[in-house]
This record gives C-alpha cells, sequence and structure tokens, in this order.
C-alpha cells in the first residue's frame, strides 16, 4: 500500500472515529429529548441553545465525580470491564461502507475504512465480543445485581445471536457475498433488500435490538428489578463508557441494517443523477456524496427507531425474552431460509 | 346483582386471535400513540421565562394599603386577626401623634402588624373583614420560601405598599 493511501485511511478512520463519538455523544441528547416529547415535556433546555451543551455537560459531571471502586471487587477487572465494552463497541464500524467512492486528484478514494471479503462476519465476531464488557464488569463487581445482570446479558446474546445469524443467512444467499460493499453494491437504486427480505428483516430488527440491550429487552440492565444490573457498582466515567458504548453499538447496529437492508448509501433515481451532470468526475462525486448524506439519514432515522420503541413498549420477562428467542424468532428464521432458498431456486427455473 | 350503573363491562376470556398472538400489530399501535404525543403541544410552562396565567380572583400575598394622600389607612381595629381562622394576624394598636398625620389615616394606627405565613390559609376572610379597604391578597405575588421558620412572619416593613411617589402617578 502506498504512503498516500495509508494516509488517507488513517484520516478516514479518525473521521469515523470522531463521527461515531459525536454520534454517540448527542444520542444521549435526542435520547432524552424523545422521550420528553413522547411523554409530553420539552426535555433539557438549559444548557445552550435547546438545551444542546447537556451532552458535554453530562460528560463533564461524570469526568469529575469520583472513581469509586467497591473494596471487594476485583480491581483489574472492574477496570478492564468499561474499557472492553468501548473498545468493541468503536471497532466494529470499521468495515461498515458509508459511501461509494470519491474521486479526489484522479485517485480512486472509497469511503470504507476497510474493505474485507468477511465484513458481515467481523462485525458479527465483534459485536458478540461486546458482551464480555458487560459480563467482565458485572462479575468484577461482586454484587448479586451485577452478576445476574451479566448473566442475563450473556444467555440474551447466545439465543438472540442465533436467530440473528439464521436471518442474515438468507441475505447472504441472495447477495452470494460476504462483504458489505458488495451486498451494498447489489442494491442499486432502489433495489433494496427489504423489498425481498420483510421477515427477515423483521428478525434481524427484533435481535438488534436484543443484541444492543435496548428496551423491550434491556433486560442486563432492568434498572427498576436489578438497580442497574450489570453496571450497579459503577459510577464516574466508568458508567459513562458502558453508556456510551451502548449509544456506540446502537449506531453500529443502525449502519448494519441499512446497509444490509435498506441499500446502504444508494437511494433511488441515483442513475438519473450521475447522467443529468455531464462531468463523470464530478457527477460521481456529487452522487457519492448525496449518498454518503442519505446512508447518515437512513442511520438516524433508525436510531430515532430504537428510541422511539424505547418509550412505547415495557420490558419483556426473562421467560418471555427465552420464550421469544428459541421458539419463534429461530424457526421463523429457519422458514424465511426455505422461502429465500425456494424463491432463489424457482427463479433460476423460469428464467 | 343490580348494577349500580350502565358502565359495568362483561370481561370475557377467551383465545388470542393470530393478530393478537403475532404481536406486532399491536407494538405498530402503541408505536402510532407515542408518535402522535410526540408532536403534541407540551404543557410545560418554563418557569422562570413564563409563569402560569392566575386568575384575577386569585388570591396571595397580603398587602397593606395606603390611602390616596399616601398614610395607612389600617386603624388598627383588630376585625381582621378576629376574622382570620388561621389565627395568623397580630397586631399591637399605637395612638398618632401630632405631626404624624400624612403617615397614619386615623388617629389609631398599627404600631405592629404581622401575618404568619406559615398559618395563613389564603381565604380572604381579613380582606372581607376590613372595615377600613386596608388589606388586600395580591392577584400576582406568592409568599416565597424560606430557609427559616421565623422568615415566614412579615411583619409592616414587609406587607405597607411602597410610598407613591407623586410623579409616577
Amino acid at each position: 500500500m502506498e504512503s498516500v493511501d495509508l494516509l488517507y485511511k488513517a484520516i478516514y478512520i479518525l473521521v469515523i472515529f470522531g463521527i461515531t463519538l459525536l454520534i454517540a455523544t448527542y444520542s444521549t441528547y435526542f435520547e432524552r429529548k424523545i422521550a420528553a416529547f413522547i411523554q409530553d415535556r420539552v426535555g433539557p433546555n438549559r444548557a445552550g441553545p435547546f438545551g444542546l451543551l447537556q451532552p458535554l455537560a453530562d460528560a463533564g459531571k461524570l469526568f469529575f465525580k469520583e472513581d469509586f471502586i467497591p473494596a471487594r471487587a476485583n480491581k483489574a477487572l472492574f477496570i478492564l470491564g468499561p474499557g472492553v465494552a468501548m473498545l468493541v463497541a468503536t471497532m466494529s464500524s470499521a468495515v461498515i461502507p458509508y459511501g461509494d467512492m470519491l474521486i479526489v486528484g484522479g485517485r480512486e478514494v472509497y469511503l470504507q475504512a476497510i474493505e474485507v471479503n468477511i465484513g458481515v462476519l467481523y462485525i458479527f465476531g465483534v459485536v458478540s465480543l461486546g458482551v464480555y464488557g458487560l459480563m467482565i464488569g458485572g462479575w468484577a463487581s461482586n454484587n448479586k445485581f451485577s452478576l445476574l445482570g451479566a448473566i442475563r446479558a450473556a444467555s440474551q446474546n447466545i439465543s438472540y445471536e442465533l436467530a440473528m445469524g439464521l436471518s442474515l443467512i438468507a441475505v447472504l444467499m441472495m447477495t452470494g457475498s460476504l462483504s458489505l460493499r458488495v451486498i451494498a453494491e447489489q442494491q442499486a437504486g432502489f433495489n433494496w433488500n427489504i423489498w425481498y427480505q420483510p421477515l427477515g428483516f423483521i428478525i434481524f430488527l427484533v435481535c438488534a435490538f436484543a443484541e444492543t440491550n435496548r428496551t423491550p429487552f434491556d433486560l442486563p440492565e432492568s434498572e427498576a428489578e436489578l438497580i442497574g444490573g450489570y453496571h450497579t457498582e459503577y459510577g464516574s466515567m466508568k458508567l459513562g463508557m458502558y453508556l456510551f458504548a451502548e449509544y456506540i453499538n446502537i449506531f453500529v447496529a443502525s449502519s448494519v441494517m441499512a446497509t444490509l437492508y435498506f441499500g446502504a448509501y444508494n437511494f433511488p433515481f441515483m442513475e438519473n443523477l450521475r447522467e443529468a451532470i455531464s462531468d463523470p468526475v464530478l457527477a460521481n462525486n456529487v452522487v457519492t456524496l448525496v449518498g454518503v448524506g442519505v446512508m447518515f439519514v437512513k442511520i438516524f432515522l433508525f436510531i430515532f427507531f430504537f428510541m422511539w420503541v424505547r418509550w412505547t413498549l415495557p420490558r419483556f420477562r426473562y421467560d418471555q425474552l427465552m420464550k421469544l428467542g428459541w421458539k419463534i424468532l429461530i424457526p421463523l428464521a429457519i422458514l424465511n431460509i426455505i422461502l429465500t432458498a425456494g424463491g432463489i431456486l424457482l427463479k433460476d427455473y423460469l428464467i | 346483582m343490580e348494577p349500580l350503573t350502565n358502565r359495568r363491562k362483561n370481561v370475557e376470556k377467551r383465545e388470542m386471535t393470530f393478530a393478537e398472538k403475532a404481536y406486532l400489530p399491536a407494538i405498530a399501535q402503541g408505536l402510532g400513540i407515542t408518535i402522535k404525543h410526540f408532536f403534541k403541544k407540551k404543557a410545560t410552562i418554563h418557569y422562570p421565562e413564563q409563569t402560569r396565567e392566575r386568575s384575577s380572583v386569585w388570591r396571595g400575598l397580603h398587602v397593606l394599603k395606603r390611602d390616596e394622600n399616601g398614610a395607612e389607612r389600617c386603624t388598627a381595629c383588630g376585625l381582621c386577626a378576629v376574622a382570620c381562622p388561621a389565627e395568623a394576624i397580630t397586631m399591637t394598636a399605637g395612638e398618632r401623634k401630632a405631626g404624624e398625620e400624612h403617615l397614619y389615616r386615623e388617629e389609631k394606627y398599627a404600631v405592629t402588624y404581622e401575618v404568619n405565613m406559615l398559618r395563613c390559609i389564603f381565604c380572604g376572610l381579613c380582606e372581607e373583614a376590613c372595615p377600613k379597604a386596608a388589606i388586600f391578597l395580591q392577584d400576582d405575588k406568592l409568599a416565597p420560601a424560606r430557609f427559616e421558620r421565623d422568615e415566614f412572619i412579615y411583619g409592616k416593613d414587609r406587607l405597607v405598599e411602597p410610598n407613591k411617589t407623586t410623579e409616577t402617578k
């Protein structure tokens, strides 16, 4: 790889990292704002115009709080827990194609940090590591409630990852590739996967809620019954890291859903726009930049949906959660695979 | 048994239909309700900038009025204290000396006049009892919260209406 490419990659990774953190920061603000609006309140509005500086105030508060470690806790693991959660959360956005290709000075620049031919597997691997952060934190706290939260997080992850993977297999059968870029390119224009995989998308969506520990599947946290679950003993910025990691996970889950099912950076009448501009380089760049905008709009809509659901649905009971995962979602996902396989065979037979 | 009202509903326990079991239609319905609230007008009054509009007959903090010449109207007759159901009002009367005619309207006046805001129930009976139209409950002021109990006993320094200067009136 040339040094220019390397420099570009470094800059791109930094930008994506910054955007991820920014979106996670402002997710806390919008979470509170949306919660307030849905409950007929106005939400934070004192820090800055419309309360826009609220996340900074929150972060400042968390930084300056006493960094307390319980006496009987395992100190090393206690510190490692939020670190793992944060590390894993920020790693997963590396393979997501946020845009197509820009042409800068005759050089083709892909808007993706790393292009690997197993992008989907990479995301799955990294996201499922995320539960280690929760487990380590819950275990190290030496607290019954934390341990219960950690156990719940682990068992929830195992049961929902299965259905999630199975629902994805149907997509992979159609696209024939594990690379997120290839999957994105195949959905050019308005040819999105959601039109072919509505059932698979619903299964994936439900599992994404469980994976990111969001209501109605926020059992590891469950502030009502477990006093915060795995982060009961955490305070100051360590707690902040856990919460932050959760919002980054939402962002990543939204990106993955937008890429896999909602056409990533593709938008309707893309080719018409490309043809409308005479200069091919300019046309390509304009289409790519609009595509990046479209991608982020899709991501924000998903993030909004995550929050909207949080303030609509109550939490599932633990046995209901397990029943839904094992007895309903997995059979449905298998049914979806069979239907997709039948569809592909039928298409081959007809053509 | 004869029902007391016609609002009684018979509860029947039946098997859930497939749509109910599928749970997703119910979720969609719930999402619809929450998004409706999202766009609703908020009931919040942004307090320090806005205050709730009060009725014109609202009874708030007391004021001891002055007459058109700026003399105190109260003559310390004690009718307000007698009328007060919460026994919040106490006063001591004094005789007006020569040269104090511009300060007190009648020959007898209140040397001290205290309302205990912790006892007061803001019923307005003092206002009704007063023969001299001296005490009123304002519609725009409240007794604010304080840290000490004795700060709730309002003396004449806080009750008497400030002297109007001739320029403003």
